[in-house]
């Protein structure tokens, strides 16, 4: 018998086109504003207009009045049920609806639920609020003055707004490395607030059924299932009564991890009406009031050799996280894996101490396309880098080659005590260069200046840390990092793979169904996966932090391969000889020497369910729990040309090589498909993408024409290269890669430009490189800063 | 009282004013009556249940609701249903027939042109007016055209290539026909 082509039945490898493409091209996606319930009331929230005051009087007299209102809820009512505050995924807690002060522009004030979203938002228009003004903190440089405010004044114990103190490192050998230093390089940025902007904004509908007790709750949640645990605590209400349904997500991000008041107050609404309540959020109000990313300043230092050895690097961080504590951070991180930085050098000893803040922002600092601040981390490493070699007046590539990690020095343990595994940081780099013309920019560059044009060239290399677990190391409010996956085969050979996980549009059902179709030889097309449903779909931490390939797709793996060690005991039983006399080949088992005999894995399906072999149990299916032993350790090498226009400051990208090294591919069509989408979200951070505050608090960037995002016009084209290392540790060598090209990406857009501008003398233009910014440093040879306004004494 | 916003009511209720309006939507024609100020989007998505046109964000900047308005692309959200009244309207839910799918929703499914798909019909809506007033469009072009139309997840690059792979394949339709 010819084996099976694993790329015929779409396994691995396969550049499968997407099986969920069919409902999304016909229109027959299935998102939460999709959903109508009969008897279905509707929500609308009112928010906060100012940043900081105290609630005087709330008056809702008015809303109850409009016609189609059935119910008005403010933080009086939700006190009233212990629900006016929530915990958040990292400790603290926040307002649901505010009941003392609001603390953020956009914060939820009340609610009012009617016969249709126009109704709902005519009363919201009647409520009146009489608010007493209090000064805004709007960064963290003002919130650590001793006379500021108490932003939260509600937590006993809370005497200033300082969040957290956090250190890691060996500070006395960091101190040693730098006295010995012959060059020590400083460089202080700013990393700006932006929002992760899924295209689909955040709602839920929450149908509670008196009869049964049971809550179900239609969310747009990237992690349903730590959505369910949360909201059993918040609401009360027994974890087998709470079914949480993610259904089609128009994108995450990170946007779509946390919890947010609205998903709550919905379901109070729900449990008081007996009706089915659907909240959508607006875009203005998912941009003031959802989870932000980064707002991070650095002070980072590194300690230089004069032939460009880097012997140790020293990192203070300060954090902005608005009015509540809300991104989830693995509980022993407080600043994420910032530790992460500088993970792909050889450094002898490093140090890193952050702070973190409360402004009177929105909750901020989600791990925006990102594993846990991972991207502001590497943005620093890459900037200092930059800084370094060009303090040294050392080549770009010559400067990161002599402090890369060397292929066998791995396992390498880093200076914070990560332990990177695998990979090739010299050929990653070696292809990007070649692919770039890197040898001969030079002379272009000397060139061009001669005609007066500007050109530039900037390189980013970084490994990162994807996957979390291992769960000795991580969890989420105490609930532990892994993963699952669950697969039925049914008696024709044709499967369900359900798993913890939830795609956002990475595709899962189908790279999933390659991975079976990989280890038992079924056909990719059939095989039909699910996931979101907290009744049906296995526990798992759901979907960011690049884990999904990491951790559940290792899960869907092991299931597979469990599925196979049962099918070998049906199989030996159908061939009449031992288990030890048979031999696997992908979706066969056949006796040993002589290769004609043998059943395939549909056989053994049938079998399961008609012809079980004494003491065997019928059927032929399992469930995994995968705890990874590692991260994944994916490395990226990001070469980009651009030219600059020194009349207007407007730069644009000549030419962009990515050289990604995310281990084994299961599907390279959505592997490529993902960095291009992640380089267009770094080409946007570096180039417009940024939300910033008045001296008030007010946001600026509250719609899509003041928060820029980019279109087809402006971004580039991307040429992208592969490196295979495959992971030692995965079941099937993956590692993840959803999030490298966000994470790597800024860096060499920004040291592309300053590489064009620099020779006027500047050293740092803080993202985003907007044209007035690039202008003004070319003008004055001087730093931009990206620091906000600090209002004065 | 009945909803006007989940389903359109045989009789207008009490103390709405409503206006009877006909809107050709995909080829058929429908009367009804609504309330002057619902929005287009809102028309088509709630009481005639095409659900495939998006609602991303509500200043005109995404175009995830973009529908075909008498052949044009319009941005369904920051219409008013009425003034749709008399003209035709259509939406992702008639490029394919029974059988078959547009070409644009082939190329789309080819070249990898969606990810969430929650942009992906305002896409394809866009790229349907570009490609029957240009049959042959550059990429710069497709790019331009394209630029009311905002996607986070694909990064454009597979976008276009889905649109000229549209572009190719109606043109050898067109010669064989």
């Amino acid at each position: 018998m010819a084996p099976l082509d694993e790329l015929k039945i779409g396994g691995m490898g396969a550049s499968r086109r997407r099986v969920e493409d069919n409902r999304f091209i016909r229109g027959k996606g299935n998102y939460v504003d999709d959903i109508v319930l009969p008897a279905m009331l509707h929500m609308q929230i009112l928010r906060s207009p100012v940043a900081h005051a105290r609630i005087k009087s709330i008056d809702t007299s008015a809303a109850w009045e409009v016609p189609g209102v059935r119910l008005v809820l403010t933080g009086e009512t939700m006190a009233a049920r212990n629900l006016a505050w929530m915990p958040t995924l990292s400790y603290d807690t926040q307002a649901v609806l505010a009941t003392d002060k609001v603390r953020f522009q956009g914060q939820e004030v009340a609610a009012v639920i009617a016969d249709d979203p126009y109704i709902a938002q005519d009363a919201c228009d009647k409520i009146v609020v009489e608010y007493e003004q209090l000064p805004a903190i709007v960064n963290p440089i003002q919130a650590q003055k001793s006379d500021a405010p108490l932003i939260r004044d509600d937590k006993e114990n809370q005497a200033s707004n300082k969040i957290f103190d956090w250190e890691i490192g060996d500070k006395a050998a960091t101190d040693q490395a730098f006295a010995n230093a012959d060059v020590v390089s400083k460089l202080d940025l700013h990393y700006p607030r932006s929002h992760p902007s899924p295209l689909e904004n955040c709602g839920s509908i929450a149908d509670f059924d008196r009869a049964t007790g049971k809550l179900t709750v239609y969310m747009t949640s990237q992690a349903p299932h730590i959505v369910r645990a949360a909201v059993a605590m918040v609401a009360e209400l027994p974890e087998h009564m709470v079914r949480i349904v993610s259904p089609d997500l128009g994108g995450g991000f990170g946007n779509k991890v946390p919890i947010y008041p609205g998903y709550v107050v919905s379901i109070l609404a729900s449990i008081l009406t007996e009706r089915p309540v659907k909240w959508v959020e607006s875009n203005s109000e998912n941009l003031i009031s959802t989870g932000f990313g980064r707002d991070v300043y650095l002070e980072g230092e590194l300690a230089l050799r004069k032939d460009g050895k880097i012997l140790g690097m020293r990192m203070k961080t300060i954090s902005d996280h608005g009015a509540f504590y809300a991104d989830a951070q693995p509980t022993k991180f407080k600043i994420g894996l910032m530790h992460s930085t500088f993970a792909c050098y050889d450094i002898p000893t490093a140090h890193l101490v952050s702070e973190g803040f409360y402004t009177n922002k929105a909750p901020g600092g989600v791990a925006y396309r990102c594993s846990f601040r991972v991207t502001e981390a590497m943005f620093f490493q890459e900037r200092m880098v930059h800084a370094a070699a060009n303090d040294l007046g050392m080549d770009q590539a010559e400067f990161r080659k002599v402090n890369l990690v060397g292929d066998d020095m791995f396992p390498y343990r880093t200076a914070f005590g990560f332990l990177t595994d695998s990979g090739q940081y010299q050929k990653c780099l070696d292809v990007g260069m070649a692919a770039i013309g890197y040898d001969t920019f030079k002379q272009e560059q000397e060139e061009a200046r001669k005609r007066g044009k500007l050109l530039g060239i900037g390189i980013s290399t970084m490994t990162e840390p994807l996957g979390a677990g291992n769960s000795r190391e991580y969890d989420i409010i105490g609930i532990k990092m892994f993963d699952s996956a669950e697969l039925r085969v049914h008696m024709t050979g044709k499967a369900l793979l359900r798993t913890g996980a939830k795609s956002q549009g990475q595709g899962h059902e189908t790279t999933w169904s390659q991975i079976v179709a990989h280890e038992l030889g079924i056909p990719a097309e059939d095989i039909v996966v699910e996931e979101g449903d907290t009744d049906s779909a296995p526990f798992g931490m759901g979907t960011y932090a690049s884990r999904s390939t990491p951790v559940a797709g290792a899960a869907v793996a092991m299931v597979s391969r469990k599925i196979r060690a049962k099918a070998r005991k049906i199989a030996a039983h159908l061939l009449e000889v031992s288990e030890e006399d048979i031999e696997w080949e992908l979706g066969r088992f056949y006796v040993r020497g002589n290769e004609e005999r043998g059943v395939t894995i549909q056989d053994c399906a049938l079998a399961a369910y008609s012809n079980i072999p004494d003491g065997l149990e019928p059927g032929l299916e399992n469930t995994a729990y995968y705890d990874p032993p590692n991260l994944t350790w994916p490395f990226a090498a990001y070469l980009c040309k651009v030219e600059v226009d020194a009349e207007s400051g407007v730069w644009d990208v000549l030419n962009f090589v990515a050289v990604d090294d995310c281990g084994v591919r299961i599907n390279p069509m959505i592997v490529e498909g993902q960095v291009m989408g992640g380089l267009t979200e770094a080409y946007a951070m570096a180039n417009m993408q940024y939300i910033t505050f008045d001296e008030e608090g007010n946001c600026i960037g509250a719609n899509y024409m003041d928060y820029l995002l980019p279109t087809a016009w402006e971004t580039p084209g991307f040429e992208l290269h592969e490196v295979v290392t495959p992971c030692p540790h995965h079941p099937i060598g993956a590692k993840g890669v959803g999030e490298c090209a966000t994470v790597a990406g800024p860096a060499a857009f920004v040291n592309a430009v300053m590489s064009a501008i620099e020779h006027t003398g500047v050293r740092n233009v803080d993202m985003p490189l907007m044209p007035n910014r690039v202008y003004e440093a070319l003008q004055t040879g001087k730093d931009v800063s990206g620091m906000p306004p600090v209002l004065s004494d | 009282m009945s909803s006007l916003y989940d389903v359109i009511p045989p009789a207008p209720p009490k103390g709405v004013s409503t206006r009877r309006t006909t809107i050709n939507v995909n080829g058929t024609s429908q009367t009804l009556d609504v309330e002057p100020r619902l929005l287009l989007a809102d028309l088509l998505r709630q009481a005639l249940q095409l659900t495939g046109t998006h609602k991303g964000c509500d200043t005109s900047n995404c175009g995830a609701c973009t529908v075909l308005f008498d052949g044009r692309p319009a941005k369904s959200c920051t219409m008013l249903a009425v003034q749709a009244d008399g003209h035709s309207v259509e939406t992702v839910e008639g490029l394919a027939n029974a059988s078959e799918l547009h070409p644009i929703q082939e190329g789309f499914k080819q070249e990898h042109g969606l990810q969430c798909g929650y942009c992906t019909p305002g896409m394809m809506m866009t790229a349907k007016a570009l490609l029957e007033r240009n049959p042959d469009p550059t990429e710069d072009e497709v790019r331009w055209a394209l630029s009311g139309n905002l996607c986070r997840c694909t990064g454009y690059q597979n976008i276009v290539k889905s649109v000229l792979w549209a572009a190719k394949k109606m043109r050898e339709q067109d010669q064989e026909a």
